[in-house]
């Protein structure tokens, strides 16, 4: 039986074919590339007409923006259920699967009755192993013969990121501010600290709803994921929304009144009390070390 | 140009610090959480009232779920929503396919009466199940243009302009209305409603329906919470006199 995986580059896709060789080989690729630039309805209906020709078991992509968006439209045009974010699974009938909720916060043990299970799997959940490479799928036929209507969502034009500053997804060092920085001028405090780190700064849901600090800071479930050396949790109690942002920190280092606050149970390291004194006072003694 | 404009919404509970789940691990104990809308959605409706405001035309709130959805339907409205569908279930879970059936379903009935809708907002993924498809699922049953992860959003005449954010920047794509848009938390920053905001929720129209809940395809069997990430937490004491301890694990880290 025969495993169609869409393909982009970077580890996620690897990671994802893990999970299709539990449907079967030899796996299939169709890449990402195939249409550009980039045009989901036309890369679901590539998707659709190699799966019916292969009569593949299953079709499987990485849980990235892009692999989600495609799989949401190949099963709509599929009239078939789809399963997105899945960290282990099972072929069934009927495939039983185990799915990210809530960002991370939630794993979801469910069954998907399909004909053809539709997946994808979430980034950095499952390792890569070894295995024979996928066959790529000859599309250019299926890309010229494309309908009109498919090709209606396209990308027209990139726009570069405008912000001077260090970027989250990529920071080795984040200093992260939450309610209990109190104001939006108490993030100077922060600012300052993270100057001296070189490091990005970053916020709570609470601060970015509080008009404080803009959402491109914000660090969390419906905000950036992040995955630097430390990240330094300055007055941030730690909700679920805000942990599900934190899974690749290397180390976390929370600094809180409240040292029940559940981000000072989740984190490596911790120090109690007024993130006022405290973050000053690092600031200090960096400055005096140089 | 006056426009009609339409936002899906979906309630959630306000999971706090420790999600806790009911006996039978099916769902979340939510006996003592609040409950509020999905972030992503809560931006779509701000996006649909300003669009409204600026414009002028008609703007409808739709949520599928139990009899207290109809707070998070007023909440729409007292941001500045016009009116409400409440498609009002028994509580079950609803998968991603069921839930755009019954939603496409809504949407055609009040397009009958009322006429087309412009745009139709959703969430890019809700905040609970994540399914990340009840909008593509409703653009194809539809057969509309739909353009996902949207942190901004822009009319132009008969078209509208969505960026789309990716690794490096901003996707930029151009797609004719009637379309419908998935958008993400960052596409604006909703207001708080105000008090007379909320008086005139309490007196704007939520229209009811019951749609009948299909089998899932998609069939929850259980939930777990999953174990720690095995941090335990080393002090490295209290107050400004830790911050020697601070900047030693910073060193040590390498960042320093």
């Amino acid at each position: 039986m025969s495993v169609l995986v869409l393909m982009e580059p970077g580890d996620p896709s690897r990671q994802t074919l893990t999970l299709a060789r539990k449907f079967g080989e030899p796996l299939h690729a169709v890449h990402v590339d195939a249409v550009e630039p980039f045009a989901p309805d036309a890369l679901a209906a590539i998707l659709q007409r190699v799966a019916d020709e292969l009569n593949a078991s299953a079709v499987l992509a990485a849980g990235t923006e892009r692999g989600n968006e495609v799989m949401a439209r190949l099963a709509a045009r599929s009239g078939l259920p789809f399963a997105a974010n899945c960290v282990a699974v099972s072929p069934g009938p009927p495939a039983t699967l185990t799915r990210l909720r809530w960002g991370g916060s939630l794993l979801e043990e469910a069954r998907l009755h399909s004909p053809r299970p539709l997946i994808t799997v979430a980034p950095h959940t499952v390792s890569i192993e070894a295995g024979a490479a996928p066959i790529d799928v000859e599309v250019k036929h299926l890309v010229d013969g494309l309908d009109e209507r498919d090709l209606m969502v396209r990308v027209s034009d990139h726009v570069a990121p405008s912000n001077g500053g260090v970027s989250l997804t990529t920071a080795r060092v984040i200093v992260s501010g939450g309610r209990g920085v109190g104001s939006k001028e108490g993030f100077a405090i922060i600012e300052e600290l993270a100057g001296l780190l070189g490091a990005a700064v970053g916020c709570s849901r609470a601060v970015t709803s509080a008009g404080w600090r803009p959402h491109s800071d914000q660090v969390g479930q419906t905000g950036t994921k992040v995955a630097p050396e430390i990240y330094i949790a300055c007055g941030i109690s730690g909700a679920t929304q805000h942990m599900a942002g934190l899974k690749g920190a290397k180390r976390i280092l929370a600094i809180n009144s409240d040292p029940q606050a559940p981000l000072m149970l989740n984190a490596d390291y911790t120090v109690a009390g007024d993130l006022k004194e405290i973050v000053p006072a690092i600031s200090a003694e960096i400055r005096k070390g140089r | 140009m006056t426009l009609r404009v339409a936002a899906c919404i979906k309630r959630v509970p306000i999971t706090g610090g420790r999600i806790v789940l009911t006996e039978d691990a099916r769902a979340i104990d939510t006996r003592h959480l609040g409950f509020t809308m999905s972030p992503h959605e809560e931006c779509g409706v701000e996006e649909a009232v300003r669009i409204i405001e600026a414009g002028g035309g008609d703007s409808v709130v739709l949520a599928l779920g139990p009899a207290e959805v109809v707070e998070q339907l007023r909440d729409a409205m007292a941001l500045g929503i016009d009116r409400a569908i409440h498609l009002q279930t028994d509580g079950q879970e609803w998968d991603g396919e069921a839930t755009a059936a019954a939603l496409t379903d809504a949407l055609r009935a009040d397009e009958a009466a009322a006429g087309r809708f412009d745009i139709i907002f959703f969430g890019n993924e809700s905040a609970d199940s994540g399914g990340f498809q009840v909008g593509a699922r409703v653009a194809y049953a539809l057969g509309r243009p739909c353009v996902t992860g949207l942190k901004r959003v822009l009319i132009e005449g008969s078209s509208v302009r969505c960026e789309q954010e990716v690794e490096g920047g901003r996707d930029v794509y151009i797609v004719p209305l009637p379309a419908v848009l998935t958008v993400k938390e960052g596409l604006n920053l909703p207001r708080y409603p105000s008090v007379p905001g909320k008086m005139r929720a309490r007196n704007k129209a939520v229209a009811v329906t019951t749609p009948i809940r299909p089998a899932a395809r998609l069939e929850l069997v259980s939930l777990a919470v999953p174990a720690g990430q095995g941090r335990r937490a080393e002090s490295l004491g209290s107050g400004a006199a830790a911050a020697p301890a601070v900047v030693e694990l910073l060193r040590k880290a390498g960042v320093l």
